[in-house]
């Protein structure tokens, strides 16, 4: 477990930060408060690590809270083939990486033409698109399905000629579902950077292009990545509009393709395990690797509203 | 997707460029496999679709070894997990369905022909006809008298027990009601819990409300309740559940947390003495100990219906109504039809039976064996409760009222009542 | 203040028209024009498939009526919106105001935290099978006890509503810690100078600040509570005490029953429940702007 290593290991240099030395033993318990509370945490999640590393014969056997009698890898090697993970992880990326920077993109957009520009109707617009992405998933899921079996899509572009089952509809659904949020928070964002960045470049003449892809976009950067991570885990995680809208098995998502683990009538539950590990491994790459500037992102667009 | 190549590397990156690039490559590297199940070149009917839900390794497999045999048509399978494959199937008949399809028998067949989502094969059943029992192809029936199921493989639901537990402790299989209620207060004197119970998932517990309905009041009032011809606040229905919460202190407890692998596994573990379940009880046992097991159908409650009539429900293959390559389908359906196709099924997987009466049996497992005797002694077969009625009524009401029986087994009136009005909301 | 700056030129035009174009047609085609539809669903009794016909507000009736999962939803999603806006978000913040200082291993307890949210459906309901199972789960295993802790309705939603905690206090954390770490450190020094007194100086000086991030934190409570999905359905398909009525949606629209008529009912009930909460955010986040 990635999360638990650090903690096993407190790094050795001393404290020279400016504390006040009297808080102490608040420190102390401070740390034991927050220790127990990050332990709790994680514990389940390590419980569900323990479990994948097990035979299924044995904890059914012996409990899921017992000593190992046998530890491996087996059931990851397992997962990984018998579940077709590779080819779900490629379907996952065709679906998720273009729904992020698509939606990134058309909010950042709108959001700077409703942040920056004086358009009419902007106030309108903002309410529209915030609220539209608060509303519950499950009461578009008729209509959706309807409206997309009746669009009609050339063949090189769904093999299914129709909206219904192509990645692009997926793509969609995603960007729609998920444009309102960014917007939301991005116009936040925006409104926060300084009028004279683009005052300046107005005298100049610059037009609404540049000034949003030159002069705006790039001072956008944590609150860009914040929400990339965000998306992305969101994206990454659904399984309903796969559901719903897809109907060929092999272009189904990879949390979908856990279910490949299940059998009509016997799961092998830790087999499962480790198939859910192996799946929830990019989100947590990914935030990982985002961390500082997601929570940096989150900032400027939260306060400043 | 029949043969769910191992994607190399290389394509896995030609895959990602696509991306980014060309969708129609995109598409390709989707669904549209060209390789033939097995590498072969494809026969004189075109390439066939069939949509599977055998996602599991064993199903699968035997789908793909079974259509191998197959040089008529090319078949391309598209393997949707099975849960999914249910919780999509009228989406997946009203949007761009395979040409052929997994699908169950009974009235959940009969629901998606009656709306015309499925297509006539009474000329499959001309030739294969003479292969089946006459209650198959009462079960591949629609309501209008033509065929539109292709049978496969079944599996029985029974009492197991695990014969060396019983013989240690001397216990027979019970032939009444009393015998059975003996039976059980005998196992608790011994310290066993006497039947093991789970439904966690909900639909366990209908296995037990079927046969106790089948038992009490016969096929066909059982299978006219599943139609919603006769009323839940009926006294026969009644008399059902009354008869359960009388052995209710002898099932498992807390058996609304439990899945059926953890009750599987009690029985395994020899701390329940006998557990309703169908045949794939057996997926929960060890290689080793499968020969312990074995199982008596369900005792007799009324004498006019005797042991008449057990669930086993039938998997099998139908043609969508949208299909393309209906021919191709045809002949599809006419290759599952063989014994031999059904036989290499019920060799990878022991937990199932074939449906043809033309298999070779011989193959069988002891506990194949056992199955197959049952079978044969049954005059009526139920789909089980969710293929026996409509998929809301079975989904929507009752598995949450069994539910409720099972945590609270004293209020019967009021659960019928509640069952009876929901039920003429569905059935209108 | 700037006037002026209403100065564009026909291409400046031509892009914002695509550009915004672009961005209503796919909000409204895909968002609110099927939210429209559904609200037409409901009054129907369309199973999917064969002609509708419509009802008015039978389906209205038969779910306030006959219908118990109906119900119990409701309480349930009251218990969950209450649950989490009383303990869970609370926590979080209170997690966050810990860990928003100088101190090691911050990153570390923060990833903890956050952790349960990147987690999808099956871990969750696996780890809850994991931990609560009454035959082979950890908890009783650890505690002696037999209680049917999934099983048993009087205390499932219980242990459910902890695990949706779990996630949610992650969630309630990073966004109060991104929040805090944006309020002058001035305000912070004075707030904690006096160790005895530091949760009163919270209260009245820092946390007025945070008013912003605290109304983004309430509807994210709100809306998660509402749209409480996941977990339930992974654990038992949202049955027997752990209804929920997205889960109900869920189950009429989705799955083999296709009750659609009925299950829109359900949806536009959820709908009038979440315009509630949006309306009233949104006039108050807008009326603040002024």
């Amino acid at each position: 477990m990635t999360l638990i290593a650090p903690t096993a290991t407190p790094p050795v240099q001393d404290r020279r930060e400016p504390v006040r030395r009297r808080a102490r033993p608040l420190r102390i318990l401070l740390h034991a408060f927050l220790g127990l509370v990050a332990l709790g945490w994680v514990l389940p999640l390590a419980l569900a690590l323990y479990a994948s590393l097990r035979p299924y014969e044995e904890t059914s056997r012996l409990g899921y809270f017992s000593l190992p009698e046998h530890l491996t890898l087996d059931y990851y090697g397992q997962a990984w083939s018998q579940a077709d993970l590779p080819r779900y992880y490629l379907n996952t990326l065709i679906i998720v990486i273009p729904g992020v920077l698509i939606t990134l993109f058309m909010a950042s957009f709108t959001a700077f033409a409703i942040a920056r520009l004086r358009i009419p109707g902007r106030k309108a617009l903002l309410i529209t698109f915030t609220a539209g992405n608060l509303l519950p998933p499950q009461v578009l899921i008729t209509p959706l399905y309807t409206l997309y079996t009746l669009v009609p899509l050339p063949s090189w572009l769904s093999d299914s000629q129709s909206l219904y089952d192509s990645y692009l509809g997926l793509i969609l659904v995603h960007v729609a579902f998920q444009f309102g949020f960014c917007v939301f928070v991005m116009s936040n964002f925006m409104r926060t950077i300084p009028e004279e960045i683009t005052e300046a470049a107005l005298v100049d003449g610059a037009g609404v292009w540049r000034r949003y892809w030159q002069l705006t976009l790039p001072l956008c950067r944590p609150v860009l990545a914040a929400l990339a991570t965000l998306e992305f885990t969101f994206m990454y995680n659904d399984f309903l509009w796969a559901l719903v809208l897809m109907s060929s098995g092999d272009k189904l998502p990879v949390t979908s393709a856990l279910n490949n683990l299940r059998g009509q009538f016997f799961t092998d539950y830790n087999l499962l395990a480790a198939g859910s590990m192996l799946v929830a491994l990019p989100t947590l790459i990914v935030f990982q690797m985002l961390h500082k500037q997601f929570v940096a992102g989150l900032t400027l667009g939260a306060t400043k509203g | 997707m029949v043969q769910r190549l191992p994607i190399s590397r290389r394509n896995l990156l030609l895959g990602a460029a696509a991306t980014f690039g060309v969708p129609a490559v995109l598409a390709g590297c989707g669904s549209s496999q060209p390789a033939p199940p097995g590498g072969k070149s494809s026969g004189n009917l075109g390439t066939v679709t069939l949509g599977s839900n055998a996602s599991d390794e064993i199903p699968k497999k035997s789908l793909e070894t079974v259509l191998k045999g197959f040089t008529q048509a090319q078949v391309k399978i598209n393997t949707v997990d099975h849960n999914t494959f249910q919780e999509n199937i009228n989406r997946y008949l009203k949007g761009t369905p395979d040409d052929v399809f997994t699908w169950f028998a009974g009235y959940r067949m009969q629901f998606f022909a009656e709306q015309g989502l499925a297509t006539d094969i009474s000329d499959v059943w001309r030739e294969i006809g003479s292969d089946y029992t006459p209650a198959f192809k009462a079960a591949s029936t629609g309501t209008d008298g033509k065929q539109y199921f292709v049978p496969f493989t079944y599996y029985p639901w029974a009492v197991f027990y695990r014969k060396s537990v019983w013989q240690e402790k001397g216990y027979e299989p019970p032939k009444t009601l009393d015998e059975f209620t003996a039976l059980a207060k005998k196992m608790k004197a011994d310290g066993l819990i006497p039947i093991g119970f789970a439904d966690k998932d909900g639909w366990p517990a209908m296995g037990t409300f079927d046969i106790i309905n089948m038992r009490t009041n016969g096929y066909d009032f059982h299978i006219s309740l599943m139609g919603g011809k006769e009323s839940w606040t009926d006294p026969r229905v009644k008399q059902v559940f009354d008869t359960w919460r009388g052995l209710m202190e002898y099932h498992q407890p807390a058996a609304l947390g439990r899945t059926w692998q953890e009750a599987g596994q009690a029985l395994q573990q020899k701390k329940t003495g006998m557990y309703l379940l169908g045949m794939f009880v057996a997926q929960q046992f060890p290689e080793n100990e499968r020969d312990d097991i074995d199982f008596f159908t369900f005792p007799e409650i009324n004498p006019t219906y005797g042991t008449d009539s057990i669930d086993a429900p039938i998997d099998g293959y139908m043609i969508s109504g949208k299909a393309k390559n209906v021919d191709g389908a045809k002949a599809v359906l006419k290759h599952l039809a063989q014994g031999a196709s059904q036989n290499i099924a019920t060799k990878l997987d022991p937990g199932t039976l074939a449906a043809s009466s033309k298999a070779d049996t011989s193959g069988y497992s002891t506990l194949q064996k056992r199955g197959a005797e049952l079978v044969s002694k049954a005059t009526h077969l139920a789909q089980f409760l969710d293929r026996d009625t409509r998929p809301d009524f079975a989904s929507t009401v009752m598995i949450p009222s069994l539910q409720s029986f099972v945590g609270k087994p004293n209020e019967i009136d009021s659960l019928l009542s509640s069952i009876e009005k929901q039920k003429s909301n569905i059935f209108r | 203040m700037a006037a002026k700056t209403r100065r564009y030129s026909a291409r400046d035009v031509t892009i914002l028209v695509i550009g915004l174009g672009v961005a209503i047609i796919v909000n409204v085609g895909l968002i609110w024009g099927p939210t429209l539809a559904s609200i037409g669903l409901s009054g129907t009794d369309w199973n999917g498939i064969k002609p509708m016909e419509w009802v008015g507000g039978r389906n209205y009736g038969d779910l306030v009526n006959d219908y118990p999962p109906f119900w119990s939803a409701i309480r349930n999603n009251v218990l969950w919106l209450g649950f989490l806006g009383l303990v869970a978000t609370p926590f979080g913040l209170f997690c966050a105001v810990l860990l928003d200082r100088r101190l090691r291993l911050s990153r570390v307890y923060q990833s903890a935290l956050y952790t349960p949210v990147v987690l999808s459906l099956a871990v969750v309901g696996f780890i809850a099978q994991l931990v609560y199972s009454s035959d082979y789960g950890v908890l009783n295993a650890v505690t002696g006890l037999t209680v049917d802790w999934l099983g048993d309705r009087s205390i499932n939603i219980w242990v459910v509503m902890v695990a949706a905690a779990w996630r949610h206090v992650g969630y309630v954390m990073i966004i109060y810690l991104a929040g805090l770490k944006a309020v002058d450190p001035a305000l912070k020094e004075a707030a904690a100078i006096d160790g005895a007194n530091e949760a009163q100086a919270f209260f009245r000086v820092v946390f007025p600040t945070l008013r912003p991030v605290n109304v983004i934190v309430l509807v994210i409570t709100v809306i998660e509570a509402l749209r409480a999905f996941d977990i339930v359905y992974a654990i038992n398909k949202g049955r027997n005490g752990l209804e929920l009525l997205s889960v109900l949606v869920t189950e009429n629209i989705v799955g083999e029953a296709s009750r659609i008529g009925f299950g829109s009912a359900i949806a536009v009930i959820l709908l009038v429940i979440t315009l509630g909460f949006i309306v009233t955010y949104l006039s108050q986040l807008f009326r603040e702007e002024r």
